[in-house]
Protein backbone atom coordinates (compact mmCIF):
# COMPACT_ATOMS: atom_id res chain seq x y z
CA UNK A 1 0.00 0.00 0.00
CA UNK A 2 1.08 3.10 -1.07
CA UNK A 3 2.53 5.97 1.69
CA UNK A 4 -0.57 8.65 2.56
CA UNK A 5 2.13 11.04 3.20
CA UNK A 6 3.41 10.36 0.02
CA UNK A 7 0.37 10.63 -2.10
CA UNK A 8 -0.71 13.90 -0.04
CA UNK A 9 2.54 15.47 -1.67
CA UNK A 10 2.17 14.20 -4.59
CA UNK A 11 -1.57 15.97 -4.91
CA UNK A 12 -0.40 18.95 -3.49
CA UNK A 13 2.31 19.14 -6.64
CA UNK A 14 0.08 18.99 -9.03
CA UNK A 15 -2.94 21.26 -7.47
CA UNK A 16 0.13 23.79 -8.07
CA UNK A 17 0.56 22.22 -11.52
CA UNK A 18 -2.85 23.19 -12.42
CA UNK A 19 -2.59 26.50 -10.97
CA UNK A 20 0.24 27.16 -13.07
CA UNK A 21 -1.45 25.93 -16.18
CA UNK A 22 -4.65 27.71 -15.37
CA UNK A 23 -2.92 31.15 -15.11
CA UNK A 24 -1.63 30.32 -18.81
CA UNK A 25 -4.59 29.53 -20.12
CA UNK A 26 -5.95 32.53 -18.65
CA UNK A 27 -3.66 34.66 -20.22
CA UNK A 28 -3.46 32.76 -23.24
CA UNK A 29 -7.50 33.47 -24.08
CA UNK A 30 -6.91 37.62 -23.17
CA UNK A 31 -3.63 37.65 -25.55
CA UNK A 32 -6.06 35.42 -28.22
CA UNK A 33 -8.44 38.42 -27.86
CA UNK A 34 -6.28 40.99 -28.59
CA UNK A 35 -4.11 39.37 -31.25
CA UNK A 36 -7.71 39.10 -32.87
CA UNK A 37 -8.42 42.62 -32.56
CA UNK A 38 -5.11 43.59 -34.45
CA UNK A 39 -6.34 41.32 -36.83
CA UNK A 40 -9.16 42.79 -37.16
CA UNK A 41 -8.41 45.93 -37.48
CA UNK A 42 -5.36 45.57 -39.98
CA UNK A 43 -8.52 44.27 -42.10
CA UNK A 44 -9.68 47.64 -44.27
CA UNK A 45 -6.18 48.82 -45.16
CA UNK A 46 -5.28 45.09 -46.83
CA UNK A 47 -8.94 44.98 -48.55
CA UNK A 48 -8.93 48.57 -49.76
CA UNK A 49 -4.99 48.14 -50.93
CA UNK A 50 -6.37 44.73 -52.68
CA UNK A 51 -9.49 47.09 -53.93
CA UNK A 52 -7.09 49.65 -55.75
CA UNK A 53 -4.81 47.24 -57.36
CA UNK A 54 -7.08 45.29 -58.53
CA UNK A 55 -9.05 48.20 -59.73
CA UNK A 56 -5.45 50.06 -61.64
CA UNK A 57 -5.21 46.15 -63.14
CA UNK A 58 -8.50 47.47 -65.27
CA UNK A 59 -7.00 50.31 -65.98
CA UNK A 60 -3.49 50.15 -66.32
CA UNK A 61 -1.96 48.25 -69.05
CA UNK A 62 -0.09 45.37 -67.07
CA UNK A 63 0.69 42.89 -69.84
CA UNK A 64 2.67 44.38 -73.01
CA UNK A 65 -0.05 44.16 -75.38
CA UNK A 66 2.60 43.20 -78.18
CA UNK A 67 4.85 40.26 -76.48
CA UNK A 68 2.31 39.18 -73.63
CA UNK A 69 4.84 40.17 -71.29
CA UNK A 70 3.67 41.33 -68.12
CA UNK A 71 4.99 44.84 -67.43
CA UNK A 72 5.50 44.49 -63.76
CA UNK A 73 8.60 41.94 -62.52
CA UNK A 74 6.36 40.56 -59.70
CA UNK A 75 3.82 39.50 -62.19
CA UNK A 76 6.35 37.19 -64.30
CA UNK A 77 6.49 33.42 -63.71
CA UNK A 78 9.78 31.70 -64.14
CA UNK A 79 10.74 28.22 -63.90
CA UNK A 80 10.64 27.04 -60.56
CA UNK A 81 14.56 26.65 -59.84
CA UNK A 82 15.20 28.68 -56.42
CA UNK A 83 12.05 28.73 -54.18
CA UNK A 84 12.09 30.96 -51.16
CA UNK A 85 9.94 29.43 -48.04
CA UNK A 86 9.25 31.77 -45.19
CA UNK A 87 8.13 29.86 -42.11
CA UNK A 88 6.03 31.60 -39.84
CA UNK A 89 5.83 29.32 -36.07
CA UNK A 90 5.73 30.81 -32.51
CA UNK A 91 8.64 32.07 -30.21
CA UNK A 92 7.79 30.07 -27.32
CA UNK A 93 6.74 26.63 -26.85
CA UNK A 94 4.09 25.10 -24.60
CA UNK A 95 1.63 25.83 -27.48
CA UNK A 96 0.35 21.84 -27.85
CA UNK A 97 1.61 20.90 -31.63
CA UNK A 98 1.04 23.84 -33.21
CA UNK A 99 5.26 24.60 -33.83
CA UNK A 100 5.44 20.98 -34.40
CA UNK A 101 2.74 20.41 -37.13
CA UNK A 102 4.14 23.91 -38.58
CA UNK A 103 7.04 22.36 -38.90
CA UNK A 104 5.87 18.67 -40.12
CA UNK A 105 4.35 20.67 -42.83
CA UNK A 106 7.34 22.65 -43.72
CA UNK A 107 9.37 19.13 -43.91
CA UNK A 108 6.56 18.10 -46.64
CA UNK A 109 6.78 21.01 -48.64
CA UNK A 110 10.62 20.58 -49.09
CA UNK A 111 10.20 16.73 -49.89
CA UNK A 112 7.76 17.47 -52.10
CA UNK A 113 9.99 19.83 -53.93
CA UNK A 114 13.02 17.63 -54.67
CA UNK A 115 14.57 19.57 -57.39
CA UNK A 116 14.56 23.07 -56.80
CA UNK A 117 17.02 24.81 -54.16
CA UNK A 118 15.49 26.21 -51.22
CA UNK A 119 16.23 29.33 -49.13
CA UNK A 120 14.18 29.19 -46.09
CA UNK A 121 13.52 32.08 -43.41
CA UNK A 122 12.03 31.26 -40.21
CA UNK A 123 10.16 33.70 -38.06
CA UNK A 124 9.98 32.74 -34.52
CA UNK A 125 12.58 31.07 -32.40
CA UNK A 126 10.76 27.59 -32.60
CA UNK A 127 11.32 27.20 -36.53
CA UNK A 128 14.63 28.71 -36.30
CA UNK A 129 15.75 26.24 -33.79
CA UNK A 130 14.21 23.15 -36.11
CA UNK A 131 15.56 24.27 -39.13
CA UNK A 132 19.02 25.21 -37.49
CA UNK A 133 19.66 21.41 -36.56
CA UNK A 134 18.49 20.36 -40.32
CA UNK A 135 20.15 22.84 -42.46
CA UNK A 136 22.96 24.54 -42.81
CA UNK A 137 23.07 28.59 -42.66
CA UNK A 138 23.65 30.25 -45.97
CA UNK A 139 27.50 31.78 -46.15
CA UNK A 140 27.17 35.16 -45.28
CA UNK A 141 27.79 38.27 -48.06
CA UNK A 142 30.06 40.45 -45.91
CA UNK A 143 29.95 43.73 -47.56
CA UNK A 144 25.47 42.93 -47.19
CA UNK A 145 26.16 43.17 -43.58
CA UNK A 146 27.14 46.58 -43.32
CA UNK A 147 25.61 48.19 -45.55
CA UNK A 148 22.14 46.92 -44.49
CA UNK A 149 22.66 47.46 -40.67
CA UNK A 150 20.04 50.13 -39.79
CA UNK A 151 18.66 50.40 -43.22
CA UNK A 152 15.62 51.32 -42.48
CA UNK A 153 14.32 54.66 -40.70
CA UNK A 154 13.00 52.71 -37.68
CA UNK A 155 15.21 50.11 -35.92
CA UNK A 156 14.23 47.02 -36.59
CA UNK A 157 14.18 44.49 -33.48
CA UNK A 158 14.03 41.20 -36.06
CA UNK A 159 16.99 42.77 -38.51
CA UNK A 160 17.82 39.78 -39.79
CA UNK A 161 21.39 38.30 -38.38
CA UNK A 162 21.92 35.91 -41.15
CA UNK A 163 22.31 37.83 -44.35
CA UNK A 164 20.88 36.57 -48.09
CA UNK A 165 24.18 35.22 -49.89
CA UNK A 166 23.43 36.55 -53.23
CA UNK A 167 26.69 37.38 -54.55
CA UNK A 168 28.31 34.26 -53.46
CA UNK A 169 27.52 31.54 -55.84
CA UNK A 170 27.99 28.57 -54.03
CA UNK A 171 25.22 27.36 -51.71
CA UNK A 172 25.67 25.66 -48.39
CA UNK A 173 23.65 23.07 -49.46
CA UNK A 174 20.46 22.17 -51.75
CA UNK A 175 18.53 23.53 -48.71
CA UNK A 176 19.84 26.65 -46.57
CA UNK A 177 19.11 28.84 -44.13
CA UNK A 178 19.20 32.92 -45.71
CA UNK A 179 17.49 34.44 -42.83
CA UNK A 180 15.82 34.18 -39.35
CA UNK A 181 13.71 36.50 -37.49
CA UNK A 182 13.09 36.09 -33.46
CA UNK A 183 10.96 38.23 -31.00
CA UNK A 184 9.50 39.78 -34.04
CA UNK A 185 6.40 37.99 -32.88
CA UNK A 186 5.27 39.69 -29.25
CA UNK A 187 4.66 42.94 -30.82
CA UNK A 188 3.88 42.35 -34.86
CA UNK A 189 4.76 45.70 -36.48
CA UNK A 190 3.62 46.55 -40.15
CA UNK A 191 6.98 47.80 -40.33
CA UNK A 192 8.93 44.67 -39.69
CA UNK A 193 7.07 43.24 -42.34
CA UNK A 194 7.51 45.55 -45.09
CA UNK A 195 10.81 45.60 -45.03
CA UNK A 196 11.03 41.73 -44.95
CA UNK A 197 8.48 42.34 -48.25
CA UNK A 198 11.12 44.73 -49.72
CA UNK A 199 14.29 42.42 -49.22
CA UNK A 200 11.84 39.44 -50.69
CA UNK A 201 10.63 41.98 -53.71
CA UNK A 202 14.55 42.93 -54.87
CA UNK A 203 15.62 39.33 -54.61
CA UNK A 204 12.78 38.15 -56.88
CA UNK A 205 13.00 41.16 -59.53
CA UNK A 206 17.19 40.25 -59.55
CA UNK A 207 16.29 36.64 -60.08
CA UNK A 208 18.01 35.24 -56.92
CA UNK A 209 14.01 33.47 -56.11
CA UNK A 210 11.73 32.64 -58.67
CA UNK A 211 9.37 31.89 -56.33
CA UNK A 212 7.79 32.90 -52.40
CA UNK A 213 6.60 30.44 -50.50
CA UNK A 214 4.83 31.59 -46.94
CA UNK A 215 4.44 28.49 -44.56
CA UNK A 216 1.84 29.96 -41.77
CA UNK A 217 -1.08 29.06 -39.27
CA UNK A 218 -4.02 30.79 -40.69
CA UNK A 219 -6.50 31.85 -38.03
CA UNK A 220 -10.10 33.22 -39.55
CA UNK A 221 -11.63 32.24 -36.05
CA UNK A 222 -11.15 29.76 -33.20
CA UNK A 223 -12.90 26.71 -35.48
CA UNK A 224 -11.82 28.19 -38.34
CA UNK A 225 -8.22 27.82 -39.26
CA UNK A 226 -5.68 25.62 -41.13
CA UNK A 227 -2.29 25.58 -42.06
CA UNK A 228 -1.70 26.69 -45.44
CA UNK A 229 1.18 26.96 -48.07
CA UNK A 230 0.63 30.20 -49.57
CA UNK A 231 2.25 31.33 -53.08
CA UNK A 232 3.41 35.45 -52.44
CA UNK A 233 5.47 35.40 -55.69
CA UNK A 234 4.95 35.62 -58.30
CA UNK A 235 1.27 36.82 -58.01
CA UNK A 236 -0.94 35.06 -60.25
CA UNK A 237 -4.26 37.16 -59.22
CA UNK A 238 -4.38 39.64 -57.13
CA UNK A 239 -7.19 39.71 -54.40
CA UNK A 240 -6.72 36.06 -54.66
CA UNK A 241 -4.83 33.61 -51.86
CA UNK A 242 -2.58 31.17 -54.03
CA UNK A 243 -2.75 28.01 -51.73
CA UNK A 244 0.01 25.64 -52.36
CA UNK A 245 -0.73 23.09 -49.17
CA UNK A 246 -2.96 23.17 -46.89
CA UNK A 247 -3.66 21.10 -43.60
CA UNK A 248 -7.60 21.23 -41.79
CA UNK A 249 -7.07 20.21 -38.17
CA UNK A 250 -8.85 16.83 -37.29
CA UNK A 251 -12.61 16.51 -35.82
CA UNK A 252 -10.67 16.16 -31.82
CA UNK A 253 -8.33 18.94 -32.63
CA UNK A 254 -11.58 21.01 -33.35
CA UNK A 255 -13.75 19.82 -30.84
CA UNK A 256 -11.03 20.80 -27.88
CA UNK A 257 -10.38 24.24 -29.34
CA UNK A 258 -13.89 24.46 -29.00
CA UNK A 259 -14.27 23.92 -25.48
CA UNK A 260 -11.43 25.62 -24.38
CA UNK A 261 -12.75 28.81 -26.29
CA UNK A 262 -16.32 28.28 -24.00
CA UNK A 263 -14.42 27.73 -21.12
CA UNK A 264 -12.41 31.38 -21.57
CA UNK A 265 -15.77 32.98 -23.28
CA UNK A 266 -13.71 33.61 -26.45
CA UNK A 267 -15.52 33.95 -29.28
CA UNK A 268 -15.85 31.26 -31.42
CA UNK A 269 -17.01 32.94 -34.69
CA UNK A 270 -15.20 35.52 -36.51
CA UNK A 271 -15.94 39.16 -35.00
CA UNK A 272 -18.56 40.85 -37.57
CA UNK A 273 -16.45 42.97 -40.10
CA UNK A 274 -19.43 42.61 -42.51
CA UNK A 275 -19.99 46.88 -42.40
CA UNK A 276 -16.56 47.65 -42.62
CA UNK A 277 -16.27 45.07 -45.07
CA UNK A 278 -18.53 46.82 -47.45
CA UNK A 279 -17.09 50.22 -46.84
CA UNK A 280 -13.60 48.87 -47.65
CA UNK A 281 -14.84 46.66 -50.79
CA UNK A 282 -16.35 50.47 -52.22
CA UNK A 283 -12.56 51.45 -52.21
CA UNK A 284 -11.58 53.27 -55.34
CA UNK A 285 -13.71 50.55 -57.29
CA UNK A 286 -16.86 53.34 -57.95
CA UNK A 287 -17.57 52.93 -61.71
CA UNK A 288 -17.05 57.21 -62.22
CA UNK A 289 -14.05 58.24 -64.10
CA UNK A 290 -11.24 59.13 -61.52
CA UNK A 291 -8.69 62.00 -62.17
CA UNK A 292 -5.43 60.00 -61.93
CA UNK A 293 -2.47 62.44 -60.77
CA UNK A 294 -0.44 59.85 -61.27
CA UNK A 295 -0.68 57.59 -64.35
CA UNK A 296 -2.07 54.36 -63.01
CA UNK A 297 1.24 52.40 -64.03
CA UNK A 298 2.82 54.49 -61.82
CA UNK A 299 0.33 53.84 -59.00
CA UNK A 300 0.31 50.19 -59.63
CA UNK A 301 4.08 49.66 -59.55
CA UNK A 302 4.25 51.61 -56.39
CA UNK A 303 1.54 49.81 -54.46
CA UNK A 304 2.01 45.97 -55.77
CA UNK A 305 5.44 45.59 -53.49
CA UNK A 306 3.25 46.97 -50.74
CA UNK A 307 0.65 44.20 -51.53
CA UNK A 308 3.00 41.58 -50.42
CA UNK A 309 3.64 43.37 -47.22
CA UNK A 310 0.73 43.59 -46.50
CA UNK A 311 -0.10 40.11 -47.15
CA UNK A 312 3.12 39.07 -44.54
CA UNK A 313 1.84 41.39 -42.02
CA UNK A 314 -1.80 39.74 -41.90
CA UNK A 315 -0.24 36.49 -42.02
CA UNK A 316 2.46 37.35 -38.99
CA UNK A 317 -1.12 38.75 -36.92
CA UNK A 318 -2.87 35.33 -38.16
CA UNK A 319 0.02 33.32 -36.97
CA UNK A 320 0.17 35.36 -33.53
CA UNK A 321 -3.55 34.71 -32.92
CA UNK A 322 -3.40 30.80 -33.82
CA UNK A 323 0.08 30.34 -31.48
CA UNK A 324 -2.65 31.95 -28.43
CA UNK A 325 -5.48 29.89 -29.39
CA UNK A 326 -2.86 26.57 -29.48
CA UNK A 327 -1.90 27.86 -26.02
CA UNK A 328 -5.22 28.31 -24.72
CA UNK A 329 -6.53 24.81 -26.07
CA UNK A 330 -3.30 23.12 -24.63
CA UNK A 331 -3.27 24.62 -21.09
CA UNK A 332 -7.41 24.17 -21.48
CA UNK A 333 -6.36 20.42 -21.89
CA UNK A 334 -3.40 20.25 -19.19
CA UNK A 335 -6.07 21.44 -16.55
CA UNK A 336 -7.94 19.06 -16.94
CA UNK A 337 -5.84 16.27 -16.91
CA UNK A 338 -4.40 17.60 -14.01
CA UNK A 339 -8.29 17.82 -11.94
CA UNK A 340 -8.51 14.47 -13.15
CA UNK A 341 -5.04 13.22 -11.67
CA UNK A 342 -5.78 15.05 -8.71
CA UNK A 343 -9.42 12.87 -8.25
CA UNK A 344 -7.82 9.66 -8.93
CA UNK A 345 -5.02 10.29 -6.56
CA UNK A 346 -7.53 11.62 -3.55
CA UNK A 347 -9.37 8.31 -4.42
CA UNK A 348 -6.06 6.18 -3.99
CA UNK A 349 -5.08 8.28 -0.41
CA UNK A 350 -8.59 7.85 0.82
CA UNK A 351 -8.58 3.91 0.14
CA UNK A 352 -5.11 4.09 2.05
CA UNK A 353 -5.40 5.75 5.01
CA UNK A 354 -8.80 3.69 5.44
CA UNK A 355 -7.19 0.42 4.88
CA UNK A 356 -4.63 1.48 7.43
CA UNK A 357 -7.56 2.91 10.00
CA UNK A 358 -9.28 -0.99 9.32
CA UNK A 359 -5.54 -2.63 9.91
CA UNK A 360 -5.24 -0.92 13.29
CA UNK A 361 -8.91 -1.77 14.11
CA UNK A 362 -8.09 -5.26 13.24
CA UNK A 363 -4.95 -5.24 15.50
CA UNK A 364 -6.58 -4.09 18.57
CA UNK A 365 -9.54 -6.13 18.58
CA UNK A 366 -7.20 -9.18 18.06
CA UNK A 367 -5.07 -7.88 21.02
CA UNK A 368 -7.58 -8.11 23.17
CA UNK A 369 -9.40 -11.07 22.02
CA UNK A 370 -5.75 -12.64 22.95
CA UNK A 371 -5.40 -11.31 26.33
CA UNK A 372 -8.55 -12.00 27.46
CA UNK B 1 -24.44 69.35 -51.20
CA UNK B 2 -23.40 69.43 -47.84
CA UNK B 3 -20.79 71.43 -46.44
CA UNK B 4 -18.71 68.38 -44.69
CA UNK B 5 -17.22 65.67 -46.13
CA UNK B 6 -16.46 61.94 -44.37
CA UNK B 7 -12.72 61.40 -44.01
CA UNK B 8 -11.17 58.34 -43.26
CA UNK B 9 -7.62 57.77 -42.51
CA UNK B 10 -7.03 53.85 -42.44
CA UNK B 11 -3.41 52.86 -41.58
CA UNK B 12 -1.94 49.10 -41.72
CA UNK B 13 -2.63 48.41 -37.90
CA UNK B 14 -6.23 50.76 -37.69
CA UNK B 15 -8.20 53.25 -38.22
CA UNK B 16 -7.26 56.24 -37.63
CA UNK B 17 -9.27 59.24 -38.12
CA UNK B 18 -12.82 59.05 -38.98
CA UNK B 19 -14.55 62.35 -38.97
CA UNK B 20 -16.81 64.63 -40.81
CA UNK B 21 -14.06 67.14 -42.20
CA UNK B 22 -15.14 70.70 -43.63
CA UNK B 23 -12.01 70.71 -45.78
CA UNK B 24 -8.55 69.04 -45.82
CA UNK B 25 -5.04 69.53 -47.48
CA UNK B 26 -3.02 65.92 -48.40
CA UNK B 27 0.76 65.67 -49.40
CA UNK B 28 0.12 64.35 -52.57
CA UNK B 29 2.94 63.00 -54.70
CA UNK B 30 4.00 66.21 -56.85
CA UNK B 31 2.20 68.52 -54.86
CA UNK B 32 -0.33 69.43 -51.93
CA UNK B 33 -3.92 69.30 -52.91
CA UNK B 34 -6.44 71.39 -50.92
CA UNK B 35 -10.35 69.41 -50.39
CA UNK B 36 -13.16 70.67 -50.45
CA UNK B 37 -16.38 69.10 -50.33
CA UNK B 38 -18.03 68.36 -53.97
CA UNK B 39 -14.37 67.86 -55.00
CA UNK B 40 -14.33 65.27 -58.33
CA UNK B 41 -12.92 62.01 -58.13
CA UNK B 42 -9.78 61.96 -57.85
CA UNK B 43 -6.85 59.01 -56.70
CA UNK B 44 -3.48 59.97 -56.26
CA UNK B 45 -0.15 58.26 -54.40
CA UNK B 46 0.78 60.86 -51.19
CA UNK B 47 4.09 61.54 -50.52
CA UNK B 48 5.74 62.26 -47.13
CA UNK B 49 4.13 65.22 -45.58
CA UNK B 50 0.89 66.21 -42.91
CA UNK B 51 -2.50 66.07 -43.26
CA UNK B 52 -4.59 68.80 -42.25
CA UNK B 53 -8.10 69.20 -41.97
CA UNK B 54 -10.90 71.06 -40.07
CA UNK B 55 -13.94 69.03 -38.62
CA UNK B 56 -16.18 71.31 -36.76
CA UNK B 57 -14.25 74.50 -36.26
CA UNK B 58 -11.04 72.75 -35.00
CA UNK B 59 -8.14 72.13 -37.78
CA UNK B 60 -5.84 68.72 -36.71
CA UNK B 61 -2.50 68.09 -38.07
CA UNK B 62 -1.27 64.42 -38.93
CA UNK B 63 1.85 62.83 -40.12
CA UNK B 64 1.60 61.10 -42.73
CA UNK B 65 4.62 58.83 -45.00
CA UNK B 66 3.61 56.91 -48.48
CA UNK B 67 0.04 55.95 -49.10
CA UNK B 68 -2.59 56.82 -51.22
CA UNK B 69 -5.83 58.35 -51.25
CA UNK B 70 -9.24 57.92 -52.85
CA UNK B 71 -11.57 61.08 -53.47
CA UNK B 72 -15.62 61.17 -54.14
CA UNK B 73 -17.15 64.22 -53.63
CA UNK B 74 -18.54 63.05 -50.44
CA UNK B 75 -15.99 60.94 -49.48
CA UNK B 76 -12.41 61.10 -49.10
CA UNK B 77 -10.65 57.76 -47.94
CA UNK B 78 -6.47 58.16 -46.94
CA UNK B 79 -4.89 54.43 -47.39
CA UNK B 80 -1.31 55.65 -44.84
CA UNK B 81 1.25 53.35 -44.51
CA UNK B 82 2.85 55.41 -42.05
CA UNK B 83 0.03 57.86 -39.78
CA UNK B 84 0.93 59.59 -36.37
CA UNK B 85 -0.69 62.46 -34.65
CA UNK B 86 1.38 65.06 -33.53
CA UNK B 87 1.31 64.15 -29.54
CA UNK B 88 1.99 59.64 -31.14
CA UNK B 89 5.38 61.23 -32.63
CA UNK B 90 8.95 59.45 -31.24
CA UNK B 91 10.99 62.71 -31.31
CA UNK B 92 13.68 60.66 -30.04
CA UNK B 93 13.25 58.11 -32.40
CA UNK B 94 12.92 60.22 -35.14
CA UNK B 95 16.03 62.59 -34.18
CA UNK B 96 17.60 59.02 -34.37
CA UNK B 97 16.42 58.34 -37.97
CA UNK B 98 17.16 62.12 -39.34
CA UNK B 99 21.32 61.83 -38.04
CA UNK B 100 21.41 58.20 -39.50
CA UNK B 101 20.14 59.22 -42.48
CA UNK B 102 22.35 62.67 -42.71
CA UNK B 103 25.38 60.65 -42.25
CA UNK B 104 24.59 57.86 -44.77
CA UNK B 105 24.07 60.53 -47.07
CA UNK B 106 27.46 62.44 -45.95
CA UNK B 107 29.79 59.02 -46.44
CA UNK B 108 30.99 58.20 -49.47
CA UNK B 109 30.42 54.52 -49.78
CA UNK B 110 29.28 53.00 -53.03
CA UNK B 111 26.70 50.62 -50.75
CA UNK B 112 24.51 53.06 -49.39
CA UNK B 113 21.15 53.55 -50.67
CA UNK B 114 21.04 57.06 -51.49
CA UNK B 115 17.26 57.67 -52.52
CA UNK B 116 16.38 55.72 -49.64
CA UNK B 117 18.36 57.17 -46.94
CA UNK B 118 16.87 60.53 -48.34
CA UNK B 119 12.99 59.23 -47.62
CA UNK B 120 14.14 58.51 -44.55
CA UNK B 121 15.87 62.10 -43.93
CA UNK B 122 12.24 63.51 -45.25
CA UNK B 123 10.34 61.58 -43.39
CA UNK B 124 12.27 62.14 -40.23
CA UNK B 125 12.45 66.23 -40.84
CA UNK B 126 8.66 65.74 -41.22
CA UNK B 127 8.08 64.17 -38.48
CA UNK B 128 10.66 66.66 -35.94
CA UNK B 129 9.04 69.81 -37.58
CA UNK B 130 5.31 68.63 -37.01
CA UNK B 131 6.09 67.71 -33.22
CA UNK B 132 7.83 71.09 -32.86
CA UNK B 133 5.44 73.07 -34.42
CA UNK B 134 2.33 71.78 -31.78
CA UNK B 135 4.61 71.65 -28.51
Amino acid sequence: MANILDIRRRIRSVINTRQITKAMKTVSAAKLRRAQEAAVAARPYSQMLTNVLKSLVSRADTYDPKTGEPRHPLLAERPEKNILLIIVTGDKGLAGAFNTNILKMASKFIQSKPEQNIDIECIGRKGRDFMRRRYPIAPQRPDEASANENANEKEQPGAPSVRPNAAAPERASRVQITGEYVGVLGKVEYNFANTLSQSIVARYTHSEIDAVYLLFNEFKSVIAQRLVVERLLPIKQIGEVDVEMAEEPTPEERKQRIEAAKAEGVGLRKPDTSATDEAAAKFATLPVDYIYEQPPEQLFQGILPKYIGIQIFHALLESVAAEHAARMTAMDAATINASDMIDSLTLVMNRARQAKITKEIIEIVSGAAAAQ
Amino acid sequence: MSDTFQLEIVTPTRLLVKDAAEEAQIPGATGYLGILPGHAPLITELGVGEITYKASGTTHTLAVAWGFAEVLPDKVTILAEASERPQEIDVARAQKAKERAEERLKSSNAEVDYARAEDALQRAEMRLNLAKEKK
